[in-house]
């Protein structure tokens, strides 16, 4: 037990304040709800992942989307794009288990995960998409590298194709099934943010991979879904209201800034010169790509900031109770 | 699926799933109202339980050195000083301030929390491995020995209650033969039990046996709501400031919690969500949505193809 964090450290870090400062109390003012606290405490508690997590949304969402940009390329005959898509959602499929293992507390104990299948809990059936969906793709691209066993690569790729989509948007339903309030009140749209945000990413990076030639359709994938996401960021923004804040504010606004900026340069990078220039397509690639990670980092931090004040957990609740009539 | 959002009033399966094994489901009623603050259900549980120490350090929160519920801590007593009277006929004790020329009001809230065993349990509903079970008491406990440290309970809890364990890796540890594979802390969550080595053994939870004044009332559920409902009333006649029962109600968002209480203001003073909710409440709907947008991934990516190869 030697070489532990002060208890100080931890509090502070939980309750967002510097250590050492004592702690404010009394009532907060917001939109005209008076709320007390207990010495301005969380109630919820702050997710206790990593950073592995969001890089996992990341990966995870090019190789869904990646698997039916390579099943689509590969039944209108698109082979070049086929192939590259199917690289890149392999690779991708590679590195997802590895960091969702690195973030386990017990890492050895992850086949865990596979005890059971259980549909109350995102996180199980997730496990099963990923196992399924990642040990198809990932044997497709094997099989296609060594040039063999055709029939059975067929098979692969078909699963990966069909398991693709559940596995890009999961993830979504994953962290809105908490007690969370930016991410559970947010459980219209959060499958399908980052089912937007895979198409991007998937598609910004076949587009990034593939020639100018055969990189048609995943270029136009990764415009489609960079549009969607941005509108739809917005509209969850708008429709959070109060308790979508934090996406203006701290670590998640500043990712969600740095969303907005990069893929809206690398789509219109993408747009203006994609067709003509591999640079182009590299460069505008690249930026939306980054444009996604941030996207992901910004929706994993505005979990921590909205756990961490409690007039997010309380004044919603408080109004769902007026609305309820009093009524708990 | 869908049982979890009905007020069943009773945890899914159970106790059906334990047969002959099957046992009332067994509660606590924390009555706040009688709380002295002495936290020996604090020590008496971290004794029992052999949780580790979890600092010694003063927050100037009143009385409270603990601050919250957590892997370490699975009861913890808050302290609320209030500038109001504890009987509606103004009776109380008073504080002389210099910022106010007259005596002002004073009560001290003590309330000892604790996890809520809950009826719908977001942790239980979201563990991905069964590491959390529903025992033959009703009561909700972490199988050590199957915890991978997952953390999605965490979040998942509207109370805070669950946490993970952080002991990190001591200098003098032997060096991990697969950094990737090996055990870097403790890594797994923990919480109250409702001491269910002491309930198999036929007694009653640690705080509850220690606690003086029978603030910490254990028993079967049933018999504790209908003990609350009579307290509730008799503290209405004699006139005192605010109390109500929380978390007493089958129909609540969790279904009614395990361990209820009595408290004496709203449950945000006491760092308590007013209008808590299982997150699986809405996952039905949540899974609707979820096929549907992975749906129009699918079409949306085909849909790119339309226009040529280039």
């Amino acid at each position: 037990m030697t070489d532990r964090r002060p208890i100080e450290e931890a509090q502070a870090r939980r309750n967002g304040r510097p250590a050492g400062t004592t702690s404010w109390r009394g009532s907060i003012t917001e939109r005209g709800t008076q709320m007390d606290s207990y010495y301005g405490r969380s109630i919820v508690k702050e997710p206790v992942w990593k950073p592995e997590i969001p890089a996992y949304f990341f990966t995870g969402g090019i190789a869904g989307a990646s698997s039916v940009l390579h099943g689509v390329a590969r039944l209108t005959g698109n082979d070049r794009l086929a192939k590259s898509a199917l690289y890149v959602g392999a690779a991708a499929d590679i590195v997802s288990p590895a960091l969702l293992v690195s973030d386990l507390g017990r890492p050895e104990r992850f086949l865990n995960m596979l005890r059971m299948f259980k549909v109350t809990s995102p996180m199980s059936v997730g496990s099963w998409i990923l196992f399924v969906s990642g040990g198809a793709s990932s044997t497709a691209a094997a099989l296609e590298l060594l040039g063999v066993l055709k029939p059975v690569k067929w098979a692969a790729e078909l699963v990966s194709f069909l398991s693709g989509p559940p596995l890009a948007t999961y993830t979504g339903a994953l962290i809105a099934n908490t007690a969370i309030p930016v991410w559970s009140e947010a459980r219209d749209e959060l499958p399908w943010l980052f089912g937007a945000s895979a198409a991007a990413s998937a598609g910004a990076a076949a587009a990034v991979v593939t020639p100018l030639g055969s990189a048609g359709p995943a270029r136009r994938a990764a415009l489609a879904g960079v549009a969607l996401e941005l509108g739809l960021m917005q509209a969850m923004e708008r429709r959070l209201g109060f308790v979508g804040e934090v996406y203006k504010h701290g670590a998640a606004g500043r990712f969600n800034k740095i969303t907005k900026a990069c893929t809206i340069a690398g789509s219109a990078l993408l747009a203006a010169g994609g067709k003509r220039s591999r640079a182009a397509a590299v460069a505008g690639g690249a930026l939306i790509l980054a444009g996604e990670l941030s996207l992901r980092w910004s929706v994993f931090k505005a979990g921590f900031q909205s756990a961490r004040d409690p007039r997010y957990t309380v004044i919603p609740q408080k109004q769902r109770i007026a609305r309820k009539g009093g009524r708990r | 699926m869908t049982s979890l959002a009905e007020p069943t009033g009773k945890p899914a399966a159970w106790p059906d799933t334990y047969g002959a094994e099957a046992k009332p489901r067994m509660g606590f009623f924390t009555d706040t109202t009688i709380c002295i603050g002495c936290k020996a259900c604090e020590v008496a549980c971290k004794e029992w339980n052999l949780l580790p120490e979890d600092g010694l350090v003063w927050t100037g929160e009143s009385y409270d050195n603990t601050s919250e519920l957590n892997a370490n801590t699975w009861r913890h007593v808050t302290f609320v000083e209030q500038r109001k009277p504890l009987k509606l006929s103004g009776e109380t004790a008073t504080v002389e301030t210099e910022a106010a020329a007259e005596p002002e009001p004073l009560r001290w809230l003590m309330e000892s929390d604790v996890c809520k065993h809950c009826t719908h349990a977001g942790c239980l509903d979201v563990c991905p491995t069964g590491a959390l079970f529903r025992t033959e008491f009703g009561t909700v406990v972490v199988q050590e020995d199957v915890c991978n440290g997952c953390g999605y309970c965490v979040p998942a809890c509207p109370f805070g209650v669950i946490d993970k364990r952080d002991l990190p890796r001591s200098p003098g540890d032997a060096p991990l033969a697969l950094p990737l594979l090996g055990r870097k802390e403790d890594g797994r969550v923990w919480k109250c039990t409702l001491c269910y080595d002491r309930l198999k053994g036929g007694h009653e939870p640690a705080c509850a046996k220690s606690c003086p004044t029978d603030s910490i009332q254990f028993g079967e559920l049933d018999e504790l709501r209908e003990r609350a409902e009579k307290r509730l009333a008799k503290l209405e006649a004699e006139g005192w400031n605010g109390p109500r029962l929380y978390g007493h109600d089958p129909d609540d968002g969790v279904g009614g919690f395990g361990a209820f209480f009595l408290l004496l203001d709203e449950p945000e003073v006491y760092g308590l969500p007013p209008d808590p909710v299982v997150p699986t409440k809405h996952l039905p709907r949540l899974w609707r949505s979820t096929a549907l947008a992975a749906t129009a991934m699918f079409v949306g990516i085909a849909a790119a193809f339309v226009g040529g190869r280039e």
